[in-house]
């Protein structure tokens, strides 16, 4: 056991990892009541899961897959994409537009799903390549040239569908965000794991993550080693439009409509928190994929957390907020070389009582 | 502490993880004295410079200076700075987007109002004294290297310091510069300030200094007067053994020099880029050594850059074995094969965080292509057989390049492009910064390199360095090709009567 630990830290993901155990602590000492899980049969009658953990796997996928798409974006352009939620609402209205056809409340699916999400896929992108164009090719700022998107995308998600709130009423559309019949773990669970996959695989049959890292750390020592910083800038923007897309997919099919201004909302605070929780820089450079992954689902078990204890919808940013700066501070460089020191100190001692 | 001393360290310790960087070093440095830390890379300089202004703390032992009962407590720049010691690094650490003046007195205004036109007027007063051609409203980035680097200087000599260091502040700066750097450090001493001179240039400390510290490894070697200590014997002590490598160089021949009957392997025309140079020719043929030289910004890079598609460029072309190729950026010349290591290994050079490893392989990777990584495998055996080759120093592969001396740094840099497998290999001052033995390594490489029939074309501000590798030189002087000398008239008095030209 001291072995694992030993070699974990100063490893990356011991961040989110040791965040984690705290929180499933916590809740153990608290009130273990919180790791029950039943069977239970919803109302087409399928058997299906039901718990804390599982609506903690259920979100946290919705975020995870976010923040593979965050990681990339920050460690190449040393910056943050803050238009996830609002894209994440373009994404779902161009689906639900393209499902319901001109009648906003259809009997029947007007368009197969899967035609939808595409069109999803290349509205997302076009969202991620437009930040990605002002980023990459006219030097903005992240923050500032996706707070365009942030401010507008809620209305031009509206304005896709006319501003009316379209309902669809084929059951099963609601399965990407729901269960599959029979199966009793939630869909985006399965979703989100297709997406881990894929990105390990880019990950590893590809240069993305040597070109990525290599253009945040130094994008002028890369252009003179052949690379194209800005593309590769663009491409990390393209690529989170590509998650958004899925994401919006799960958002909609949840509710089987859309709430303009409350779908998604915040969602890209917490993705970014998932970045760095997982310890990656969020000034670029240096990333680790598993480390933000595990971060979005430890920002998941904090809002059920906070759920749980009924903490007011209203209040819980505030309770949110001092958890993460209990979080961050403890994983800044800083404080973790002060931890280091003491470890350090205290070893010695420990050998004399053994 | 001895009375004359205005600074001692005493044992000091420091280490990174997997090198022990410092290990009880000792060093004392007396009021109105030039002293030259001397070592080669990675023997210490720099961490015991950065452990004494406060940019790393220190492991164990003690700092004394004059006028403080106690041992000094140094855990910032801005401590160092407050007790006197001011500092000029190797690397210019200066704001560029600040003017001139802001960079003369960032962090040092005690009052939160700055009064601008005082600043300004203080700046432009001490820049005249100091000869300095820049204006204290200009843009630091808008003047060269060597202007920011005399800017740093003036910033430290205006902080009425006891303690100046000099961290290489010469490597960049051509000779006149020096001679009036010389002048203003002589100056300094004759009014009591303790001056550290860090550099790799022999003739140097040998003209302005009083005492040498010589460091190796890490550990304190000893402590010289300068008329004990005679070159030969200085550099011995640096690399501690002798000199064998160093005459062995100059007895070389020069390869396939005045070999004329060969084709051109690169032959530009007319070349022109954005970065201000004026239109150029140059050909280099297969096996060959040149080299650009000139005054510091006449513009050696430039042309360079300029073939490398570093640059835009904007006129003239290119031809590889006599048929035109188009180069409009870096990778193009890659796949034509050429290789270029970059003047500023720092900004252009390194990929700071990533690792020895992933910096060797990723030239090599990107010609290689998007969809085909190198296995895991294939780049340990890439890294090992050039960091051996080489002789790199590292802890790892997987130590960050950013960890390393200068040195190792730039040896890194020039494996990533031997990896490529290149031509035609461009080396902009791949010499600066570097200590004597490296410097002797990376000549005989080149030399061997172009014996195997590979191009090089070498740039350097060292003339000695030039000779010794190039059997044909560009002459450049305001950013203009104005002669190329070959055979006899490669000799110093021979470049120096091109460079100055008609003029005088």
């Amino acid at each position: 056991m001291k072995n694992i630990t030993n070699k974990m830290r100063g490893k990356q993901i011991f961040i989110p990892i040791v965040a984690l155990v705290l929180l499933a602590l916590f809740n153990l000492i608290v009130d273990p009541s919180f790791y029950k899980v039943t069977m239970d049969v919803n109302s087409a009658g399928n058997p299906v899961l039901s718990g804390y953990l599982i609506t903690i796997l259920d979100y946290g996928s919705e975020l995870a897959i976010l923040a593979i798409g965050m990681t990339l974006v920050t460690a190449a352009s040393g910056g943050q994409d803050i238009s996830v939620g609002a894209t994440v609402a373009i994404a779902g209205s161009v689906i639900l537009r393209v499902l319901c056809g001109t009648n906003s409340r259809p009997e029947t699916l007007q368009a197969p799903v899967i035609v939808a999400f595409l069109v999803a896929c290349l509205a997302a992108m076009a969202c991620g390549a437009f930040n990605g164009l002002l980023v990459a090719k006219f030097n903005i700022q992240p923050m500032i040239a996706t707070l365009i998107l942030f401010t507008a995308g809620r209305s031009i998600a509206a304005w896709i569908n006319n501003n009316e709130l379209p309902v669809i009423s084929e059951e099963s559309f609601g399965v990407y965000g729901g269960f599959i019949p029979g199966i009793p773990i939630p869909t985006p669970v399965f979703i989100m794991l297709i997406c881990v996959l894929v990105t390990g695989l880019a990950l590893k049959y590809t240069n993305l993550g040597l070109y990525t890292q290599a253009v945040g750390i130094n994008a002028s020592s890369s252009r003179l080693n052949g690379l194209n910083p800005a593309f590769i800038k663009f491409l990390a923007f393209v690529i989170l439009g590509l998650c958004v897309a899925v994401v919006g997919l799960i958002k909609v099919s949840r509710l089987s409509s859309i709430n303009y201004s409350v779908i998604a909302k915040d969602i890209e605070m917490d993705a970014i928190l998932a970045v760095a929780l997982g310890g990656n820089a969020l000034s670029g450079g240096k990333f680790n994929m598993a480390a933000s992954i595990l971060g979005a689902y430890v920002i998941q078990f904090l809002t059920t957390t906070l759920y749980k204890f009924n903490v007011d919808s209203a209040a819980l940013s505030a309770y949110k907020a001092v958890v993460v700066i209990a979080l961050v501070v403890s994983s800044a460089p800083v404080v973790r070389k002060k931890f280091a020191g003491l470890a350090k100190k205290l070893k010695p001692q420990a050998k004399e009582v053994a | 502490m001895k009375e004359k001393s205005v600074l001692e360290m005493r044992n000091i310790h420091k280490s990174f993880p997997g090198v022990r960087a410092l290990q009880a070093v000792d060093f004392t440095l007396c009021e109105g004295e030039i002293h030259a830390l001397m070592g080669e890379n990675g023997a210490g300089k720099s961490t015991l410079i950065k452990v004494l202004t406060g940019v790393y703390e220190k492991d164990e032992g003690e700092i004394y200076l004059k006028g403080l009962d106690k041992a000094a407590v140094i855990r910032s720049p801005q401590d160092a700075q407050n007790l006197g010691i001011s500092t000029v690094y190797q690397e210019i650490t200066l704001c560029p987007n600040l003017s001139v003046a802001e960079n003369m007195y960032i962090g040092r205004g005690k009052g939160v109002c700055a009064n601008w036109k005082k600043m300004n007027e203080d700046a432009d007063k001490i820049l005249k004294s100091l000869d300095i051609p820049a204006k204290a409203t200009q843009q630091l980035s808008s003047c060269s290297i060597a202007i920011q680097q005399m800017v740093a200087i003036a910033r430290a000599v205006d902080m009425d310091c006891k303690v100046l260091i000099l961290d290489e502040p010469t490597s960049s700066l051509d000779e006149q510069e020096v001679e009036k750097l010389f002048v203003l450090m002589r100056d300094l001493k004759a009014k009591g300030v303790g001056i550290i001179f860090v550099t790799h240039f022999l003739d140097q400390v040998y003209e302005v200094c009083d005492k040498i510290t010589v460091l190796r490894d890490g550990k304190l070697v000893g402590e010289y007067e300068i008329k004990d200590l005679p070159r030969v014997k200085l550099v011995a002590t640096m690399l501690g053994k002798e000199l064998d490598d160093m005459s062995d160089i100059k007895g070389e021949q020069k390869v396939y020099e005045g070999k004329d009957s060969g084709e051109s392997l690169f032959e530009a025309e007319g070349l022109q880029s954005n970065a201000g140079i004026k239109p150029f020719d140059f050909y280099i043929k297969k096996g060959e050594v040149n080299g650009f030289t000139g005054l510091l910004g006449s513009g050696r890079s430039e042309c360079v850059r300029a073939i490398f598609g570093a640059d835009r460029v904007i006129h003239g072309k290119l031809k590889k074995n006599g048929k035109e190729v188009k180069i409009s950026k870096p990778l193009d010349a890659m796949k034509q094969g050429i290789a270029y290591l970059p003047e500023d290994r720092k900004l252009d050079g390194i990929v700071g965080d990533m690792s020895v490893r992933d910096n060797i392989i990723l030239a090599a990777q990107v010609l290689r292509g998007f969809f085909r990584p190198f296995s895991k495998a294939e780049k340990n055996k890439f890294a090992e057989e050039y960091i051996k080759l080489l002789e790199i120093k590292t802890a790892s592969a997987d130590t960050p390049i950013k960890a390393l001396s200068g040195g190792n740094q730039q040896k890194v840099i020039l494996a990533r492009w031997l990896l490529t497998h290149p031509e035609y290999l461009i080396l902009d001052e791949p010499t600066r910064g570097i200590d004597v033995g490296t410097k002797v390594e990376i000549q005989k490489l080149v030399l061997k390199l172009a014996s195997e029939g590979m191009s090089v074309t070498f740039i350097s501000s060292e003339t000695d360095e030039m000779l010794r590798t190039c059997s044909r030189l560009v002459v450049m002087r305001d950013r203009k090709v104005v002669g190329e000398l070959t055979g006899d008239e490669l000799t110093q008095s021979g470049i120096m009567a091109t460079i100055a030209g008609g003029d005088n």
